[in-house]
C-alpha cells in the first residue's frame, strides 16, 4: 500500500521529492520541540501549487491523513506526522509572487522564509513586521498556521493582523479564496478564523500580507535591574505613560548568563537580576522625545544603568543576544524545552517567583526570556532527554508552569500554538461545550478530519451536541495524560 | 398582550426579564449570559425566531421574528485592569459610558464606531463597524481578545481569552466580529485597551476632494504617525467643502512634532481645532451615517477612493461619506434602490472590492444581504458555519440576500 502510494505521489511530484527510507524520514520526525516525535508514513515535497493540489486530492481520495509542514521550526509539535500520516512539506513553494510597494502588499507562497520577505521588501523601504525568533528559517505558511508572534508584535501586531487575503486548499482538494486584497473581509472574517488553525483547516497556498514602512528612526535601550520585579514595574510604567515601544523584552539572570557564555554574547551585565531591551521607533523627533521619557522612567524604577545602541551594529548585537537566547540556553544541556505561556502583564513578577519555585522543586534549570510588554513568557528548561527521570521532571514542571499561568488569568500559549504538546492543557481554559464548538468548526473545513489529525482540540473532552448543555467548570487534566 | 410566547418567557426568566415591545411582540431583556442561553434554548426548542437587538440605535428593529432578544440589560463592565490594559464588558454596555469608565482609570478603547454614542458594544462588534481610528488602531477585530457567545440553540461558548496575546484554540471570536449576529449572540467581550493618551490634536483641511486625497497620500508617504486621517463629504461634515480630518494621538512632544510636520508637507492649509471643537467634529462624523437610510462599506485601497466616489456619485449621489484616506475603507450612507446597490456591488466585485451592507431596512437587507454573493466555494463554508452556531436557524439575519 505504502509503496503504491509512494509511486502515485512520485508520479505527481517526481520520485526525488518523495521520501520513504528510514534515514530520509528521520529529520522529519520532530519539529523544534524535543519532547515529541513521530515517524511520518512518508514525506512528499510538492514543487508547485498544482502539484500540491494533486497531492492533497490524492490523499483525500485514498482517505489518508496528512500534515502540512514548513521549515519544522515550530515549538509545539504542531507539524508532527502522527497516526501514520503523510507529511506534506511546503518548503519548495517558496516564491514571492508579487510585491506591490505602493499598496504595501506582498503575495507569497507558503514556503517563503519570513526574513526573506523582509529582505525583498527592503529596497522599497518596507518590511514584514511579525518577527519570530526563528525568522531566518521559519516559513510564512507556518506563521499563518500558528498565528506566530515575535518581539516587534507589541507595536505592530501578530500574524493575524497582517494577513489580508488567503487562497486556501481545503482538505478535499478544492481551492477557496478568503478575504480581500485590502483586508476587509469578504463576508464573515474567514481569514481571521483560518489564521492560527494549526494546519487543521487546510493549506494556505497563496498569502497576501500587509507590509509595513521601515521606521525612519530606531533607538534601542538596554537597562539592567537588580530584580525581575523592578524590571516588570518599569515595563508597567512605560505602558502606563502611553508609550508603545516597538519591542519590550526581558531576560532573567539565568538567561543572560547563558547568552553571555555563548558565542552570541551581547555585552549584557551578568550580575543583573534582569535586563530589559526597549526599542522605540518612528519619526526622529518622537523617538528622541519618547526615549528620553523611557530612559528617565527606567532610572526612576531602579535601573542600574541604561545604555543606548548608537550604531546599527550595536543594535544588532543587543538583539542578537535576545534572538539567540534559545540557542544559547540550548548549549547548557543537550535538550531544551522552550515553553510559551501568557499572563496579565501585572502578574509577571509573581509568576516568575512561582516558576522559580517550581524549578527548584524539580531541580531543574529554568531560564526566562519574555515579551514583557504583552505578558508572553518563555521559560526555557535545559535537560538531557536520555535521562528518563529527568524528562519526567521536565514534563511535570511544564504542566505546573501552565497551571499557575492559567490560575493567574493567563493562557497556555501566546504564539507557539497548541499542537501536540498542549493538547491536554486545553481543558484548563476551555469547557467541553466550547471545545466541541471548535471541533465543529474544524469539521466545516475538514469533514473527514484528516488534516493534521489529533492536534489542538482534545476531542475526548468535547461535549457533542444533542447532550444537555449545562455550563460547567473546566475539567482537570487527565492524570495519566502524556504531555 | 399575553401571547403564549410571552407567558413561556416570563415563566422561564421571571417578570422583570420580559416585556412587551413597541410593536406588541414579546421582548426578552435578560441580564446574564445564562438567561440569554435560556431564551435561545427555549426558542430553539419551540422553533421561535429571535431578533437580536442592542440599544436599537444602529440597525432598524424590523427583522420578522416571534420575539426580540435585547442585550440592553447586559450592561455591566465586569473588569477594568488598567495595568494590563484589558477590560471585560457585557454586550449591552453603551460605548460612550464605557469610554467614560475607562478614562476614569487612565485607559482607553481606541474604537470610535459610527452611530449614536450610546450604541451598544455588542452592536459595534456584530456589525464590525469601525470609525476613523481604524487608521491608527486597526479594525474592530483588533480590539477584541475574546468573549462569550450564546449559540442559536442556547450553548454558551467561550472564545479567546483575557490576555493581549493568545493562540490557544481556533480564533472563534473572528467569526463573531462582523458576523451580524448570524453566528450567535455576543454576551461578553474581553477588550484590548490603550493608555489614555496624554495628547490628542485634530487638524482639518478643506477643499476639492481630489486635492485632499492627494494630500492624504503625501502624508502617508511622509510616514505621518496619525491616529485618524478621514475624508468626509460636505454633507457628512456639515461643511460647505470636502474635509480631511487628521487626528494625532500620543505623548505631547510626539504629537507636536507630527503637527509641525503635517503643515510642512502641505499643499493645503491646515486648521488646528480647539479641543471642544475637535470632539464635536468627530461626533458629527460618527453620527453622520444615521442621516441616511442605509450605510455600506467598501474595502477599497486609498488609491481607489476617488474612483469609487466618482462611481457612487454617478450612480447614486455624493451621500454621507467617510473614508480612510490614508489606509483605505469607505463608508457611504444615504438612500439607494436595490437595483442601484446591486450594480455598485457588481462593479466593486470586479475590482476585488467587497461591499458590506452595514445597516438598512429589513426589506433591503433581506433582498441584498449584508454580504451578497461570496467568491467560489465560500458560500458552503459560511452556510455550514452558520448551522454550527445556529442550527435551525433561530436568528433572522440576511447574510447573502436573494440572488439577483
Amino acid at each position: 500500500m505504502t509503496a503504491s502510494l509512494a509511486d502515485q505521489l512520485a508520479k505527481r511530484v517526481g520520485p526525488r521529492w518523495v521520501k520513504q527510507r528510514p534515514a530520509e524520514l528521520r529529520i522529519f520526525e520532530a519539529d523544534g520541540l524535543p519532547t515529541h516525535s513521530a515517524k511520518p508514513r512518508l514525506v512528499v515535497l510538492p514543487g508547485t501549487r498544482s502539484e500540491l493540489v494533486e497531492v492533497i486530492a490524492l490523499l483525500h481520495r485514498e482517505q489518508i491523513p496528512w500534515v502540512a509542514r514548513g521549515a519544522g521550526t515550530g515549538l509545539s509539535g504542531g507539524a508532527l506526522a502522527e497516526t501514520d500520516s503523510v507529511l506534506v512539506v511546503l518548503t519548495r513553494l517558496n516564491r514571492i509572487l508579487k510585491l506591490d510597494s505602493q499598496r504595501q502588499r506582498a503575495v507569497v507562497e507558503p514556503g517563503v522564509v519570513n526574513a526573506r520577505l523582509s529582505e525583498a521588501a527592503l529596497p522599497f523601504g518596507l518590511h514584514y513586521a511579525p518577527d519570530p525568533s526563528s525568522q531566518s528559517a521559519c516559513t510564512i505558511g507556518g506563521n499563518v498556521a500558528e498565528n506566530a508572534g515575535g518581539p516587534h508584535c507589541l507595536k505592530y501586531g501578530v500574524t493575524t493582523n497582517h494577513v489580508m487575503e488567503l487562497e486556501v486548499l481545503l482538505p478535499d482538494g478544492s481551492l477557496v479564496r478568503l478575504g480581500s486584497p485590502h483586508g476587509e473581509p469578504w463576508g464573515p472574517d474567514l481569514v481571521g478564523l483560518f489564521v492560527g488553525s494549526e494546519g487543521m483547516f487546510g493549506v494556505a497556498t497563496e498569502i497576501t500580507l500587509r507590509l509595513t514602512p521601515l521606521p525612519p528612526a530606531i533607538r534601542t535601550l538596554l537597562a539592567d535591574f537588580m530584580t525581575v520585579r523592578a524590571a516588570s514595574e518599569a515595563v508597567s510604567a512605560i505602558i502606563a505613560r502611553g508609550i508603545v515601544p516597538a519591542a519590550l523584552e526581558m531576560m532573567d539572570q539565568s538567561c543572560v548568563r547563558a547568552v553571555e557564555a555563548s558565542i552570541y554574547a551581547a555585552g549584557y551585565p551578568t550580575d543583573a537580576g534582569a535586563i530589559l531591551l526597549v526599542e522605540l521607533d518612528g519619526q526622529a523627533a518622537s523617538v528622541a522625545a519618547e526615549s528620553e521619557a523611557v530612559e528617565s522612567l527606567l532610572r526612576k524604577q531602579g535601573a542600574r544603568s541604561v545604555r543606548a545602541a548608537s550604531t546599527p551594529e550595536e543594535r544588532a548585537r543587543l538583539w542578537q543576544g535576545r534572538k539567540k537566547a534559545f540557542g544559547a540556553a540550548g548549549r547548557i544541556a543537550p535538550d531544551l524545552v522552550v515553553q510559551d505561556a501568557v499572563v496579565p502583564r501585572s502578574a509577571l513578577p509573581d509568576i516568575l517567583d512561582r516558576i522559580g519555585a517550581i524549578g527548584a522543586r524539580y531541580e531543574l534549570i529554568i531560564s526566562n526570556v519574555f515579551h514583557a510588554g504583552d505578558g508572553n513568557l518563555h521559560p526555557n528548561i535545559c535537560y538531557d532527554s536520555r535521562d528518563p527521570g529527568l524528562s519526567e521532571r521536565v514534563r511535570r514542571a511544564s504542566r505546573e508552569i501552565m497551571t499557575v499561568c492559567v490560575e493567574a488569568g493567563g493562557s497556555i500559549t501566546g504564539e507557539h500554538g497548541v499542537g501536540a504538546d498542549k493538547l491536554d492543557y486545553m481543558p484548563l481554559i476551555f469547557d467541553p461545550v466550547s471545545l466541541a464548538a471548535m471541533c465543529a468548526v474544524r469539521r466545516v473545513f475538514d469533514p473527514a478530519q484528516r488534516a493534521n489529525p489529533g492536534k489542538v482540540v482534545p476531542i475526548h473532552y468535547c461535549r457533542e451536541y444533542g447532550q444537555p448543555h449545562v455550563a460547567s467548570a473546566p475539567l482537570p487534566l487527565r492524570p495519566s495524560a502524556p504531555l | 398582550m399575553t401571547s403564549p410566547i410571552f407567558m413561556r418567557l416570563r415563566h422561564a426568566l421571571g417578570e422583570a426579564a420580559v416585556e412587551v415591545g413597541p410593536d406588541g411582540s414579546p421582548r426578552a431583556v435578560p441580564n446574564s449570559t445564562d438567561a440569554v442561553a435560556q431564551v435561545c434554548g427555549l426558542a430553539h426548542e419551540q422553533g421561535w425566531r429571535v431578533r437580536l437587538e442592542g440599544r436599537s440605535s444602529w440597525m432598524p428593529g424590523d427583522a420578522p421574528a416571534d420575539l426580540v432578544l435585547s442585550t440592553r440589560n447586559l450592561r455591566r463592565v465586569l473588569q477594568i485592569a488598567p495595568a494590563d490594559l484589558v477590560a471585560t464588558a457585557e454586550a449591552g454596555v453603551p460605548c460612550a459610558g464605557l469610554q467614560q469608565e475607562l478614562a476614569g482609570q487612565g485607559a482607553w478603547l481606541a474604537l470610535d464606531p459610527p452611530g449614536h454614542p450610546d450604541r451598544s458594544l455588542g452592536s459595534v462588534l456584530a456589525t464590525g463597524t469601525a470609525g476613523p481610528l481604524r487608521h491608527g488602531y486597526g479594525p474592530v477585530r483588533d480590539h477584541i481578545l475574546g468573549g462569550t457567545i450564546v449559540s442559536g440553540d442556547g450553548r454558551v461558548i467561550k472564545a479567546g481569552g483575557n490576555v493581549v496575546k493568545n493562540v490557544a484554540g481556533y480564533d472563534l471570536t473572528k467569526l463573531q466580529v462582523g458576523g451580524f449576529g448570524a453566528f450567535g449572540v455576543i454576551t461578553q467581550v474581553h477588550l484590548r485597551l490603550r493608555a489614555l493618551p496624554a495628547a490628542r490634536v485634530t487638524l482639518i483641511a478643506r477643499g476639492e476632494r481630489d486635492v485632499l486625497t492627494r494630500q492624504a497620500r503625501a502624508l502617508m508617504e511622509a510616514q505621518l504617525s496619525a491616529a485618524a486621517l478621514e475624508l468626509c463629504s460636505p454633507a457628512l461634515a456639515g461643511d460647505a467643502d470636502w474635509l480631511l480630518a487628521l487626528e494625532l494621538v500620543g505623548t505631547v512632544p510626539a504629537v507636536e512634532a507630527e503637527a509641525t510636520r503635517t503643515s510642512s508637507h502641505s499643499e493645503v492649509g491646515w486648521e488646528r481645532l480647539e479641543p471642544d471643537a475637535a470632539v464635536a467634529l468627530w461626533q458629527t462624523i460618527a453620527r453622520g451615517p444615521l442621516g441616511g437610510e442605509l450605510s455600506i462599506r467598501l474595502g477599497v485601497f486609498p488609491d481607489g477612493i476617488d474612483e469609487m466616489l466618482d462611481l457612487l456619485e454617478e450612480r447614486l449621489d455624493t451621500g454621507l461619506v467617510s473614508a480612510g484616506a490614508g489606509l483605505g475603507m469607505l463608508r457611504w450612507s444615504g438612500t439607494a434602490s436595490l437595483e442601484q446597490l446591486r450594480e455598485i456591488r457588481r462593479t466593486a466585485a470586479q475590482r476585488e472590492i467587497p461591499l458590506t451592507l452595514e445597516r438598512g431596512p429589513w426589506a433591503l437587507r433581506h433582498a441584498f444581504g449584508h454580504f451578497g454573493a461570496y467568491r467560489e466555494g465560500v458560500a458552503v463554508l459560511v452556510s455550514k458555519l452558520r448551522s454550527t452556531f445556529d442550527p435551525d436557524p433561530t436568528f433572522p439575519v440576511a447574510l447573502e440576500g436573494e440572488h439577483g
